[in-house]
């Protein structure tokens, strides 16, 4: 099943080329291109040939880590993805480190009253939060926090890179960071949510409260890891559209993630480039969900894979 | 609005339905409001949302601009009113397509089973896998020039995956049921069965889905907005309005706190409804 997704997926990112109306070589080198440029570059990518062959000349490099060379920047296209990865890594984790840390317990809050009042507060607050598109947040931070309070480096295009001085570099992915956790705290306290309210029907909590066990205990021993089955699943599914979605938060700060960068390429028709982000993140999307497929199978082994 | 907010009614006996509280026809009536504005914008007495008005640049709200007026000078009440048509019709659009594809072909699979069941899921299940915002990203940004339909139709496409899962799994819950199987029993054709047995017990789950689906490709749009991806200005859509103004909006703020609110309250009533509706019908949640 992996290896088909990955197929379809190599077969998907290849064909883009192919789905654009006229020459592949017009596409990838702009309609001022001298003919023998186009030459070269049919002889370079194997146009004349058959597609299927196309197609497996192509993969077999992908295999060995060729992506190509990029026409416009003329550096290999594998070597700009290694550059903008750790960017986005990065990003990921401190916002599922924020989201999660403040869902987990809010969840837990929420659940032992449900109906409560700080169950409604924090229902309703999600809620709201749920409705408010990130490109809107990360566009009001801005205007809050960088432009209205004046903080260094939160500001668009203050990347600094996490070589060079690591609090700045914190700084500098705050803002972002901030709007993709609250994007996920909204799922990750929903799902929970809703799950730790069922479990808590459950007889072997009503018998552990009987038995004594302190709330604390029950919460975070009994109750936690069977309703955290659906926050894995959504937790996959939401890190994966992190790396896909992060790009207009990525995009409107100029942080050089995959994101940016695919948008650049786009806008420069940088096709190559393009074709490579596009089967990285694709490729990176399905094995994250299947990790977390796999985690869950750990944590709950009742439920079997597949 | 005790119970608005809930996710799941666990602890609720099913046979007591709640009237659907005032919360519920105050999000209706905006989202009719809305709707009315898209359509009838030339009808309305609005200033043009094109026309620049040198005068009045970066004005704030006032009597002659309700929401003031942006760089250009253009009518910011005006141009938000008119670029609820985009993304409006970009939601409703791309669901139309998704679902008149998706729900059928969800149906007909889960009710019928067998292999052509097998093929059809797994081809979903394999298209589901695969990042479809950056596919249509890609697709986009290669399709030129930029045309509403184009976008209605890759998001709508791109969506089909989606909603032939959500129609599947919530028609095969009900094909399992007694009373389909007692049609069955009793003769009743599979065009009977379908549309008489399964659609109306599915339906109001497609309704909540649709609903959460409009909000989530409005969203989209936005998205796709900020990246130039969409309808080109200075035809105005929620989306672009924001992102143009980004670059002016430390002298005026409004420029960017008008459209996003409209977008907000719009995408908030969507998902409330249809968070509403998905509890009135007792439907379990179906992940999206």
């Amino acid at each position: 099943m992996l290896l088909g997704i990955v197929f379809v997926i190599s077969v998907g990112s290849f064909y883009l080329i192919h789905l654009l109306p006229g020459d592949p070589a017009t596409v990838i080198l702009g309609t001022g291109a001298t003919p023998a440029a186009k030459a070269v570059l049919y002889q370079q990518l194997g146009l004349n040939k058959p597609i299927y062959l196309q197609y497996f000349t192509w993969i077999g490099n992908v295999l060995h880590g060729h992506l190509g060379t990029s026409f416009i920047s003329q550096t290999p296209v594998a070597q700009t993805i290694r550059l903008a990865f750790p960017i986005d890594l990065e990003m990921i984790v401190i916002s599922q480190i924020i989201a999660f840390g403040f869902a987990i317990p809010a969840a837990m809050k929420s659940a032992r009253k449900p109906n409560g009042l700080m169950d409604r507060f924090l229902s309703a607050g999600s809620f709201t939060l749920l409705s408010v598109p990130p490109f809107i947040i990360i566009v009001l931070l801005v205007l809050l926090v960088a432009i209205k309070l004046n903080i260094p480096h939160t500001g668009p295009s203050s990347y600094v890179g996490l070589g060079q001085d690591w609090i700045t570099n914190l700084e500098s992915l705050a803002l972002p960071s901030f709007t993709l956790a609250i994007a996920s705290f909204v799922v990750y306290y929903r799902v929970l949510r809703s799950d730790l309210i069922a479990t808590l029907q459950e007889e072997f909590i009503t018998m552990a409260r009987s038995k004594g066990i302190s709330q604390r205990r029950i919460m975070w021993r009994h109750a936690f890891r069977p309703s955290s089955v659906a926050l894995l699943g959504s937790a996959g599914v939401n890190i994966g559209g992190l790396l896909a979605g992060g790009f207009v938060v990525q995009y409107l700060l100029a942080i050089p993630g995959l994101g940016y960068t695919l948008i650049s390429a786009i806008n420069m028709s940088d096709y190559l480039l393009v074709q490579g982000i596009v089967l990285i993140v694709s490729v990176s999307v399905v094995l994250i969900n299947f990790i977390f497929d796999f985690i869950i199978y750990l944590v709950d082994p009742r439920i079997s894979r597949e | 609005m005790s119970n608005t907010l809930e996710e799941t009614a666990v602890f609720e006996k099913p046979e007591k339905k709640e009237p659907m509280g005032p919360l519920f026809w105050i999000c209706v009536g905006w989202i009719a409001l809305n709707l009315l504005g898209a359509v009838f914008a030339n009808v309305l007495p609005l200033t043009n949302p094109l026309f620049e008005n040198y005068n009045v640049i970066n004005a704030g709200p006032s009597i002659h601009h309700f929401f003031g007026t942006d760089d250009l000078g253009r009518d910011i009440f005006s141009r938000v009113i008119y670029g609820s048509r985009v993304s409006i019709s970009v939601g409703i659009g791309a669901m139309l397509i998704g679902f008149g594809i998706g729900a059928p072909l969800g149906m007909l699979t889960a009710y019928r089973r067998g292999r052509l069941d097998t093929i059809v899921t797994t081809v979903m299940y394999v298209f589901l896998a695969f990042p479809a915002i950056i596919a249509t990203i890609a697709i986009l940004s290669f399709w030129t020039p930029r045309a509403l339909f184009k976008i209605i139709v890759v998001i709508g496409l791109a969506s089909v995956p989606l909603v032939y899962r959500v129609m599947r799994t919530a028609t095969m819950n009900v094909a399992t049921k007694d009373y389909v199987i007692a049609a069955k029993v009793q003769g009743a054709t599979d065009r009977r069965i379908l549309f008489k047995e399964l659609l109306p017990n599915v339906a109001p789950i497609a309704v909540s889905f649709l609903l959460i689906g409009i909000a989530s490709v409005i969203t989209l749009e936005g998205a796709l907005a900020f990246l130039g991806l969409s309808v080109n200005p200075p035809t105005p859509s929620w989306g672009n309005m924001i992102n143009e103004s980004r670059t002016v909006m430390a002298q005026n703020p409004w420029l960017v706190i008008f459209p996003s609110l409209a977008l907000c309250m719009f995408l908030l009533c969507l998902n409330f409804i249809g968070d509403r509706l998905r509890q009135h019908f007792d439907v379990t949640e179906v992940k999206l």
